[in-house]
């Protein structure tokens, strides 16, 4: 119960502060936390990169592996998008099997590398119909202090730039070599608080929100995936301003994951 | 999308600038609401859209399974989006993927954003979508069919919750994607809007859409949940409207 009410006292005052254009831990409205992309992270994977927006921190790690392709996708290798929410991150995660909100971060992630073209998957086919890479994308939670959609794509956008397909390991050729990336996407997450919309939302912030809204852009400029999530509802010309903020806080992520 | 290292793109524009099932770029599939369509349910829907059928079922306000998700002060609305096993051409190994799991969490969210939950705490409304034959575009028909089945329960909420999708299909936005259009278009943006106050409750999308692309994308997306608005009212009527007696002026 006790939580119930410093919970309740808490989005009272975050909604209090949002209407005079403040935010809890000083921010402006539409101000990024501090982004940081830690490539290599992992040795064992191979490609890897733990990332920290503010005190959010997300793992992703890369295994590719030969597999068979689908056999309605007989010329292109497999990609599996996993982001698990583990217990070890927040009191709010259980164990068990996937809760929803962990099947939509996998998803939303897994939407935006597979609609910006991240990788071109034919590249991963070794034999049409029989031998492909299959990439296995998977990001671990370490710190929920909120905006976990971004977090998960950013360290997933940071492994795959960073991957190698170990191709002399498996004997698939001589030497091992780059993983190519052709895109980099990069999510941008907003929440509903009263009437204003602020950017990159706290944990907090996400409790005491009316609704979020994820944009995916890619380099080009061009939109590649959205999600509307929570209780809330946005305008269409709420969803205008959105993606002009997604679009110019993307650069900035995507340099990061490119960088390093 | 979805259809990379797959076969090629096979016409989705016929010679007269009309898409493969003859309708124009703006055009809806033929939409059949009806309300009412079970008896055990609180209140229900079944909704013929173009080559979809989608039945939805609303349960409650009734105590709430599992227990520890009851609020104390609010109802929570819990959906259940489904496709049967046959609905699809080949057959889907029953029980909720993890598509499925996301389109019921995202629909259950659009509709606690719309449905007066500060009525009836320590409460569960179930919202039950079953897709029993698809063809593109289904958590929009359900979304219709469970939107009437809620007014047909009784259950408060501000408005209908009209959807659609508008897509990019051969480098042009088309609202109410078919199967075809779904598999080879570019874009594919889900919607659902609440009328009476202009904003969205639903949203997603994927594929490539620009800036500009987007912002028509949702004005086409918005005009025609306008059109789907009247069909679900229209729907409502036939079941409560009293029918004049014959004979009557």
């Amino acid at each position: 119960m006790s939580d119930e009410v410093t919970a309740a006292i808490l989005t009272t005052h975050i909604l209090d502060l949002a209407r005079g254009g403040r935010r809890v831990d000083g921010r402006g409205l539409d101000e990024y936390r501090a982004v940081s992309v830690e490539p290599g992270y992992v040795a064992t994977a191979d490609g890897s990169a733990l990332v920290r927006i503010g005190a959010t921190a997300a793992l992703c790690g890369i295994k590719l592996e030969p597999g068979k392709p689908f056999p309605d996708t007989p010329n292109a290798g497999v990609l599996t998008t996993n982001a698990e929410l583990i217990p070890l991150s927040s009191p709010t995660f259980e164990p068990g099997p996937p809760h929803p909100r962990a099947i939509e971060v996998s998803r939303v992630v897994d939407r935006a590398i597979r609609a910006a073209e991240t990788i071109d998957l034919t590249r991963l086919c070794v034999t049409p119909a029989e031998k492909c890479w299959t990439c296995f994308v998977d990001v671990h939670v370490l710190d929920h202090d909120g905006n976990l959609i971004d977090a998960a794509l950013l360290a997933a956008l940071g492994a795959l730039t960073h991957a190698t397909l170990p191709a002399k390991r498996f004997a698939i050729a001589e030497s091992d070599t780059p993983l190519e990336v052709n895109h980099y996407p990069v999510e941008c997450t907003f929440v509903r608080l009263g009437d204003v919309i602020v950017t990159d939302p706290t944990f907090d912030e996400e409790r005491a929100c009316q609704g979020r809204l994820t944009v995916a852009t890619d380099e080009l400029g061009n939109i590649v995936a959205m999600q509307k999530g929570l209780i809330g509802a946005f305008s269409p010309d709420d969803v205008r301003d959105v993606v002009e903020r997604a679009l110019r806080h993307g650069e900035k992520l995507r340099a990061a994951a490119r960088a390093g | 999308m979805g259809n990379i290292g797959a076969k090629e793109v096979p016409p989705l524009f016929g010679a007269d600038g009309r898409r493969v099932d003859g309708r124009h770029l703006d055009e809806l599939r033929p939409l059949k609401v009806t309300a009412g369509a079970l008896t055990q349910a609180d209140g229900s829907a079944y909704v013929e859209w173009g080559l979809n059928k989608v039945m939805a079922a609303v349960y409650g306000p009734r105590e709430v399974h599992p227990r520890h998700l009851q609020e104390n002060n609010k109802a929570i609305v819990q959906c259940r989006y489904n496709m049967a096993a046959f609905s699809v051409d080949e057959r889907k190994r029953p029980g909720l993927d993890r598509r499925s799991q996301e389109i019921s969490k995202v629909i259950a969210e659009a509709f606690e954003s719309m449905i007066f939950v500060e009525e009836y705490p320590r409460t569960s409304i179930d919202v039950y979508i079953e897709v029993l034959q698809a063809n593109a575009g289904t958590r929009c028909a359900g979304i219709v069919a469970a939107s009437v089945a809620l007014a047909d329960a009784g259950i408060p909420m501000v408005d209908l919750l009209p959807a659609v999708a508008v897509g990019k299909v051969g480098g042009k936005l088309v609202i109410d994607l078919n199967k075809l259009e779904d598999n080879f278009g570019e874009a594919d943006l889900p919607m659902a809007l609440v009328p009476q106050s202009g904003r969205l409750v639903l949203l997603q999308m994927e594929g490539h859409l620009s800036r500009d692309e987007l912002s028509s994308a949702i004005d086409m997306g918005v005009q025609g949940c306008q059109s789907i608005y009247g069909v679900m009212q229209q729907a409502l009527r036939e079941r409560y409207a009293p029918t004049p007696a014959p004979g009557a002026p």
